[in-house]
């Protein structure tokens, strides 16, 4: 009987370990790849750690602006007082880009009505954390922001 | 014999046609008083055809890129001949759907439509309401207006939130860190055909088991009556077809009276808009987040207001499992006060997220 030969089960159970083994790698030589294709290549940035966004008279006073720093948004305002302040615009809520309101002279977020003071800190709605403030330099009549 | 019939019986005997002909007249709808609640799922699905046929023709025109679909949406609405009609349909069609599909859910729930043997008829429909949240809100970015950007950078925002798995599904949803033209195409790929192919699936099956099980009657129903019957074929399906042509109607008149908006083009430099809302039916959890405190003991509010969305999908799923006896004492009590309160909350909260900012 095929049961009582010692060699039969051992031999099939090679035979089926050998099957099993080839099974789970074809499967994995198939979906590594596939999974790895879903994945988003890093995109390495230069990193930017400074942008010119415009001139003195783009920016009057108690207004604000959005600028490109690299691939995020950032904003620029004047404050009423005449300063320049720079922060990121990217919300620390969910993401949204902020704006200046020059009624209530602060920085607002429509999506959640977030509020951030003049030195980029959450005082109102969502916002978690403080915007991260760049810093700005005035070269004659070309402004520059920097990341600190 | 005539040529009909010998093409029919050539036919028959490669198709077997005649067994499903005989399925159909065999197959009866019980009558009672929550009869009317058997015609959601057919609305539901019809509404579905609706999303193919005009989403098929929306792809003669749409071009998923960021430097080309809205302008392509434009000219949908704006030069192609009745362009404004396939697409403002779509859009309010889609809408519909997500209500019948509501209506639908909710009464089989408060039926208990989902006791053996149908547990499995009710696991494939929870997976549909999934999948239908996600064509919405793929969908709702194709347009790639400010509106439909800000939505999708929030929303992926939230699912970035969830610990550990959070920040892959985020990237694999934006198709890089940020919400850019990549999320674009990656969501009409979602959108247009891995959507559409696991619907199919879920929906094949999910009728097929209605087929196989028949009807439910509620446990109560049941207990107590031996409930007439009405013939599928063609009195209960005449029916459908009235409620369908309907649905037509109301597609067309929505259409006509409020044209689908476009708004303005996506800019990733441009402050959010005020009135930056996701679509109705995710205002709820959308509004239960904003009343969350920004900590729970030490925890992100958000952070545990999502993995509690997370879990009460998962108890969704698994009703049937959960209450194993429906229709008896404590048990059916629990299930109905969990079903009202989950209508409560849902209905509440969308007003709330209406009517405040
Ligand atoms: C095979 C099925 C489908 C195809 C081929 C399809 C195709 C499309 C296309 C090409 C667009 C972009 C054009 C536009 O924005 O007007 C679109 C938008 C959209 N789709 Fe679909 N769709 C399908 C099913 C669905 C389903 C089942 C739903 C909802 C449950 C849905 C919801 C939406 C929404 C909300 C939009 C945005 C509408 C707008 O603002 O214009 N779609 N679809
Ligand atoms: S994203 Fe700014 S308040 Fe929510």
């Amino acid at each position: 009987m095929e049961e009582s030969d010692p060699r039969g089960p051992t031999r099939r159970r090679f035979l089926d370990y050998l099957l099993g083994t080839s099974v789970v790698a074809t499967l994995s030589a198939i979906l590594y790849p596939i999974f790895k294709f879903m994945v988003p290549p890093q995109v390495i940035e230069a990193s930017t750690n400074s942008v010119s966004v415009g001139k003195n008279a783009d920016i009057p006073a108690n207004s604000g602006k959005i600028f490109k720093f690299g691939s995020k948004p950032g904003i620029i305002i004047r404050t009423q007082a005449g300063d320049l302040k720079a922060f990121s615009a990217s919300c620390t809520h969910l993401d949204c880009i902020v704006q200046y309101s020059p009624e209530k002279k602060e920085i607002v977020c429509a999506c959640h009505n977030g509020v951030y003071d003049l030195t980029g800190k959450n005082i109102g709605g969502p916002p978690p954390r403080p915007l991260e403030e760049y810093k700005v330099n005035v070269k004659g009549d070309d402004i520059t922001v920097t990341r600190t | 014999m005539k040529k009909i019939d010998s093409l029919f019986l050539w036919l028959d005997e490669r198709l077997g046609i005649q067994s499903i002909f005989k399925m159909a007249k065999k197959k009866e709808v019980p009558l009672h008083r929550h009869s009317i609640w058997y015609y959601f799922g057919g609305m539901t699905l019809f509404l579905f055809t609706v999303q193919v046929a005009t989403g098929i023709l929306l792809l003669l025109y749409y071009r998923p890129s960021a430097e080309g679909a809205f302008e392509s949406v434009q000219f949908i609405i704006t030069e192609v001949q009745f362009g404004w009609l396939i697409r403002s349909v779509h859009s309010w069609s889609a809408n519909l759907l997500i209500a019948a599909l509501f209506i639908h859910m909710f009464s089989v729930y408060f039926m208990s439509a989902y006791r053996a043997p149908r547990e499995i008829t009710w696991i494939t429909g929870a997976l549909l309401l999934f999948i239908s949240i996600g064509f919405g809100f793929s969908g709702y970015l194709l347009p790639w207006n400010k509106l439909a950007f800000f939505a999708t950078k929030v929303g992926t925002e939230i699912a970035g939130v969830v610990p550990i798995i959070g920040h892959p599904i985020l990237r694999f949803l934006r198709g890089g860190d940020e919400v850019t033209g990549a999320t674009l195409t990656r969501f009409f790929g979602f959108h247009v055909a891995v959507l559409p192919a696991i619907a199919t699936v879920l929906i094949g099956t999910h009728v097929l088991l209605v087929q196989m099980h028949g009807m439910s009657v509620p446990p109560k129903i049941e207990e107590t009556e031996e409930p007439k019957t009405m013939k599928f074929v063609p009195n209960f399906l005449l029916r459908d077809l009235i409620g369908w042509i309907l649905a037509v109607g109301v597609l067309a008149a929505l259409a006509a009276i409020f044209p689908w908006e476009l708004g303005e083009k996506a800019d990733a430099f441009a402050s959010a808009p005020a009135g930056i809302k996701p679509e109705w039916y995710f205002l709820f959890m959308f509004q239960t987040l904003k009343y969350l405190p920004a900590k729970i003991f030490a925890l992100d509010g958000e952070v545990l207001g999502i993995l509690g969305f997370g879990l009460g999908g998962l108890f969704w799923v698994l009703v049937p499992f959960l209450n194993k006896t429906p229709g008896h004492g404590r048990r059916k009590l629990v299930f109905n006060v969990i079903g009202i309160f989950i209508v409560v909350f849902i209905i509440v909260m969308t007003i709330v997220g209406y009517v405040s900012s």
